[in-house]
């Protein structure tokens, strides 16, 4: 396993050390380490066990236990498909499948390239726009197979592998 | 340093000098000095509209303001929901109660000048609904279909108040009810109130709140807990996001008159983490109220000391039930409990605790300024007040309605909701999520209460509307809920642990033509024993949608598995794709866009065909195919 840089272990003491005096604050902890890190690396579990009384082992069942929660990086670029039943009924499944063949991520999973992670989330609430989508923070509505939605991974696609040809 | 209000004197001058800025939205008359051009421009900043570009668009509508020299007469304020997501991002422009819909970032130029200067409507862009007995339009946003047949009293102020401006819910009315409960009425007084208006549980159960309120205000102790539940994890459901993003202040005022009720200093907001906006909007709610010291020690200088924090989910539907809640708050697994101990007594950190939805929390202050009889009189029997729901799905009109209780489903999916899109016919709608179960035309005419829907094999749930047409196939609705419970059931008891997964194994089976006809009889059988033996609410009623499409749409099932056919063409395993001989122009479009190579022919010179044995079924060759050639039978 590779060791975590110093920076990443000084954001854990602070953040853990933010939170120390809070009533019940395991969750609060491990929302802002990934918040900070884009994963929740092994020693912050550690940190968190130690500040909170409890083992790694309790901390790493509250982890495992939130969907939210993940223990390997993320892609460089996230790409998140609302499987809300409003979503659903409008097609969000058939857009996952094409989304997996354009980025080459299984769902929930990262491409072996590292360039992108595939996470089914659940309702979002703009259900009003479904299917929803959303591409590194930006919100798509009526996110259909051939879209805007789409599109934009294309582009993103073609860019990284003109990224990537060039180093 | 911001000024505190402690006394109504205090509280009422706020509001009198807000009332001038917002008497252009709220009054019919309002009275202007000569030659003032003042006009408010409401901007929709849920989440919907957030999604398209509202953002940008409240500060283009900003800079031209500014380059016309008209930025103090005219002001643009960011609103929660409109609740007509569908037409977003909505637009309104007062006094002249013009609604704009689908308004991009580049239509603000013509906002200002043609509309604010100019003085014309924009026609194209003005939201309008089509009488459906003359077929003309209707621009008048009292009589469009989708408002007339509404009553918002839980959503009063969504699209209509900045909300991350406090005094703009002074303004209308804001932490009155508070100051009068405070110095007016006794705890006891004000469950009393929410006990005579009828007010019901809105997450979905329908325990009556003043009764949940009283258990725990009769608890011994000091130490006790409110709480609000935001965790709407219905999918589909999405009032609570669209208050909490409309009007935080009146959830939090809410919450301080259910703790003076019950005795309670300290509140919890539980909200998902997966509204961004809510919770920011939470958080400048409550970092706001405190600065005024309508939140914090001794408020209104009564010596009542109310504090709240917000505590995020992260991702864990089971949460939304309350012993499981109060165990993420606690910062453990989510995992439910078993009743008694009910949290009325032993509930966050084993004291007691009582816990309400958003929307019910939302309903509180009306009650109070209002009057326990104005509440209770709207409504039906014991289903008093006004529910929220979300209307989704294959409808056309898509976003939130809150009507009184008694209407019938007929009503919001028709009258409101404007019926399926495309001339599609409808099938059925799906209300309670995945707690809940599908409903058929035969069951619209009946009016909406909890004991109605319970009785018809649904049930209200947090007010998730999800209408399905002949598209749709229901044995792969039931298998979409079923695979979402085995994700979300925590494992710990075992006939939801381990009978839903059964469940789902069986419906698996259906869709992909492997079923039987003793399989519906065993389906039915194990859905009645996770009913009946499941810990919490999440297993209780998790094999809703599987009974409920079986009791109307027994012959959907037979025909899988009897005939090996998807009626609505949506289960792949028993899907072929044919191209048509007759229809076929040998253009090839097909097989280019083939990711199979299941198609061959020859261009322009043999029609196409369609391999089924490498078919995958993706659909591809109709969407491109410009005849209307390949068929799925």
């Amino acid at each position: 396993m590779e060791k975590l840089n110093c920076d990443a272990l000084r954001k854990i003491d602070e953040i853990v050390a933010k939170h120390k005096d809070q009533a019940g604050p395991c969750i609060e902890m491990l929302h802002e380490v990934q918040n900070e890190l884009g994963y929740v690396p092994f020693e912050a579990m550690e940190k968190i066990a130690e500040a909170t009384g409890s083992s790694p082992a309790e901390v790493y069942g509250v982890v495992m236990f939130y969907a939210q929660f993940t223990t390997e990086p993320k892609g460089k670029h996230v790409i998140n498909v609302c499987l809300g039943t409003a979503c659903y009924v409008k097609g969000a499944q058939k857009l996952i499948d094409r989304v997996e063949k354009l980025t080459g991520a299984a769902v929930n999973k990262t491409s072996a390239d590292g360039l992108f992670s595939l996470d089914a989330t659940r309702c979002l609430g703009a259900c009003g726009l479904a299917p929803v989508c959303i591409i590194d923070g930006k919100y798509y509505g009526n996110a259909l197979v051939d879209s805007e939605f789409t599109n934009e991974i294309r582009r993103i696609v073609r860019e990284e592998k003109k990224a990537g040809a060039k180093a | 340093m911001k000024e505190k209000i402690t006394t109504l004197k205090a509280l009422l001058a706020v509001r009198e000098a807000e009332r001038r800025y917002l008497q252009l939205r709220l009054e019919d008359k309002f009275s202007l000095e000569e030659g003032e051009q003042h006009k408010n421009i409401l901007v929709c900043a849920g989440t919907g509209c957030t999604a398209g570009d509202s953002a940008i668009l409240i500060k283009k509508l900003n800079e031209k303001l500014e380059e016309a020299g008209l930025a103090e007469e005219v002001k643009v304020v960011k609103t929660g929901c409109f609740g007509f997501c569908q037409k977003g991002p909505i637009v309104a422009v007062y006094p002249d109660r013009v609604y704009y819909t689908h308004v991009k970032p580049d239509d603000a130029e013509r906002i200002v000048n043609d509309h604010v200067i100019g003085g014309h409507v924009i026609k194209d862009l003005q939201m309008f609904d089509t009488d459906r007995k003359t077929g003309e339009k209707v621009y008048d946003i009292d009589k469009i279909g989708f408002y007339e047949k509404q009553q918002r009293i839980a959503l009063r102020n969504c699209g209509r108040i900045n909300p991350e401006n406090i005094y703009e819910y002074i303004g209308i009315d804001g932490y009155e009810a508070l100051y009068r409960v405070l110095t007016e009425k006794t705890p006891q007084e004000v469950i009393d109130i929410v006990k005579a208006s009828g007010l019901r549980g809105r997450g979905g159960a329908g325990f009556p709140t003043g009764l949940k309120w009283q258990f725990e205000k009769d608890q011994p102790g000091d130490e006790k807990y409110v709480i609000c539940n935001a965790d709407e994890g219905d999918p589909g459901a999405f009032m609570d996001r669209s208050i909490l993003e409309g009007d935080p202040h009146a959830i939090l005022e809410g919450m301080a008159i259910m703790a003076y009720a019950v005795g309670a200093h300290q509140g919890y907001v539980y909200i998902r983490a997966e509204y961004p906006i809510a919770v920011n909007r939470l958080r400048i709610a409550i970092r706001e109220a405190k600065e005024l010291g309508l939140l914090g020690e001794n408020i209104f200088g009564t010596g009542f000391n109310f504090d709240i924090e917000i505590r995020l989910g992260a991702g864990a539907f089971v949460c939304g039930e309350e012993t499981a809640l109060i165990a993420s708050i606690m910062g453990k697994r989510g995992m439910p409990s078993p009743k008694p101990p009910f949290p009325a007594v032993s509930g966050v950190w084993q004291k007691p605790t009582s816990i309400n939805n958003v929307e019910t929390i939302a309903n509180i202050t009306q009650i109070i300024l209002n009057g326990p009889e104005w509440y209770a009189a709207m409504g039906m029997g014991k289903s008093t007040g006004t529910k929220v729901f979300a209307l989704g799905g294959k409808i056309n009109n898509t976003g939130l309605v809150e009507i009184p209780m008694g209407t019938t489903l007929r009503e919001i999916i028709y009258d409101i909701g404007g019926g399926c899109p495309e001339g599609k016919k409808f099938k059925a709608v799906q209300t309670g999520g995945p707690s809940g179960g599908c409903l058929t035309e035969k069951e619209l005419d009946t009016p909406i209460t909890y004991e109605n829907l319970v009785a018809a094999g649904s049930m209200m749930g947090s007010g998730g509307m999800i209408v399905l047409d002949e598209d749709n196939c229901m044995v792969d609705v039931a298998k979409f809920y079923m695979e979402f419970i085995c994700d979300e059931s925590c494992g710990k008891c075992t006939p939801c642990r381990i009978g839903t997964k059964r469940l789902l194994e069986m419906l698996t089976k259906i869709t992909e033509g492997n079923g039987t006809m003793e399989m519906l009889d065993e389906m039915e059988e194990l859905c009645n024993e996770v009913r009946d033996g499941a810990l919490c609410g999440l297993g209780q009623t998790a094999p809703n949608p599987i009974l409920s499409t079986l009791r109307y749409f027994r012959d959907e099932y037979e025909a899988h598995i009897l005939e090996k056919r998807c009626p609505a063409h949506v289960c792949k395993k028993l899907l072929t794709y044919v191209i048509n001989p007759d229809k076929c122009k040998c253009c090839s479009l097909c097989a280019r866009n083939c990711p199979a190579d299941a198609i061959t022919g020859k261009p322009g010179k043999e029609v196409y065909k369609i391999d089924a044995e490498k078919c995958i079924k993706c659909g591809l060759c109709i969407t491109n195919c410009k005849f209307g050639a390949v068929e799925r039978h």
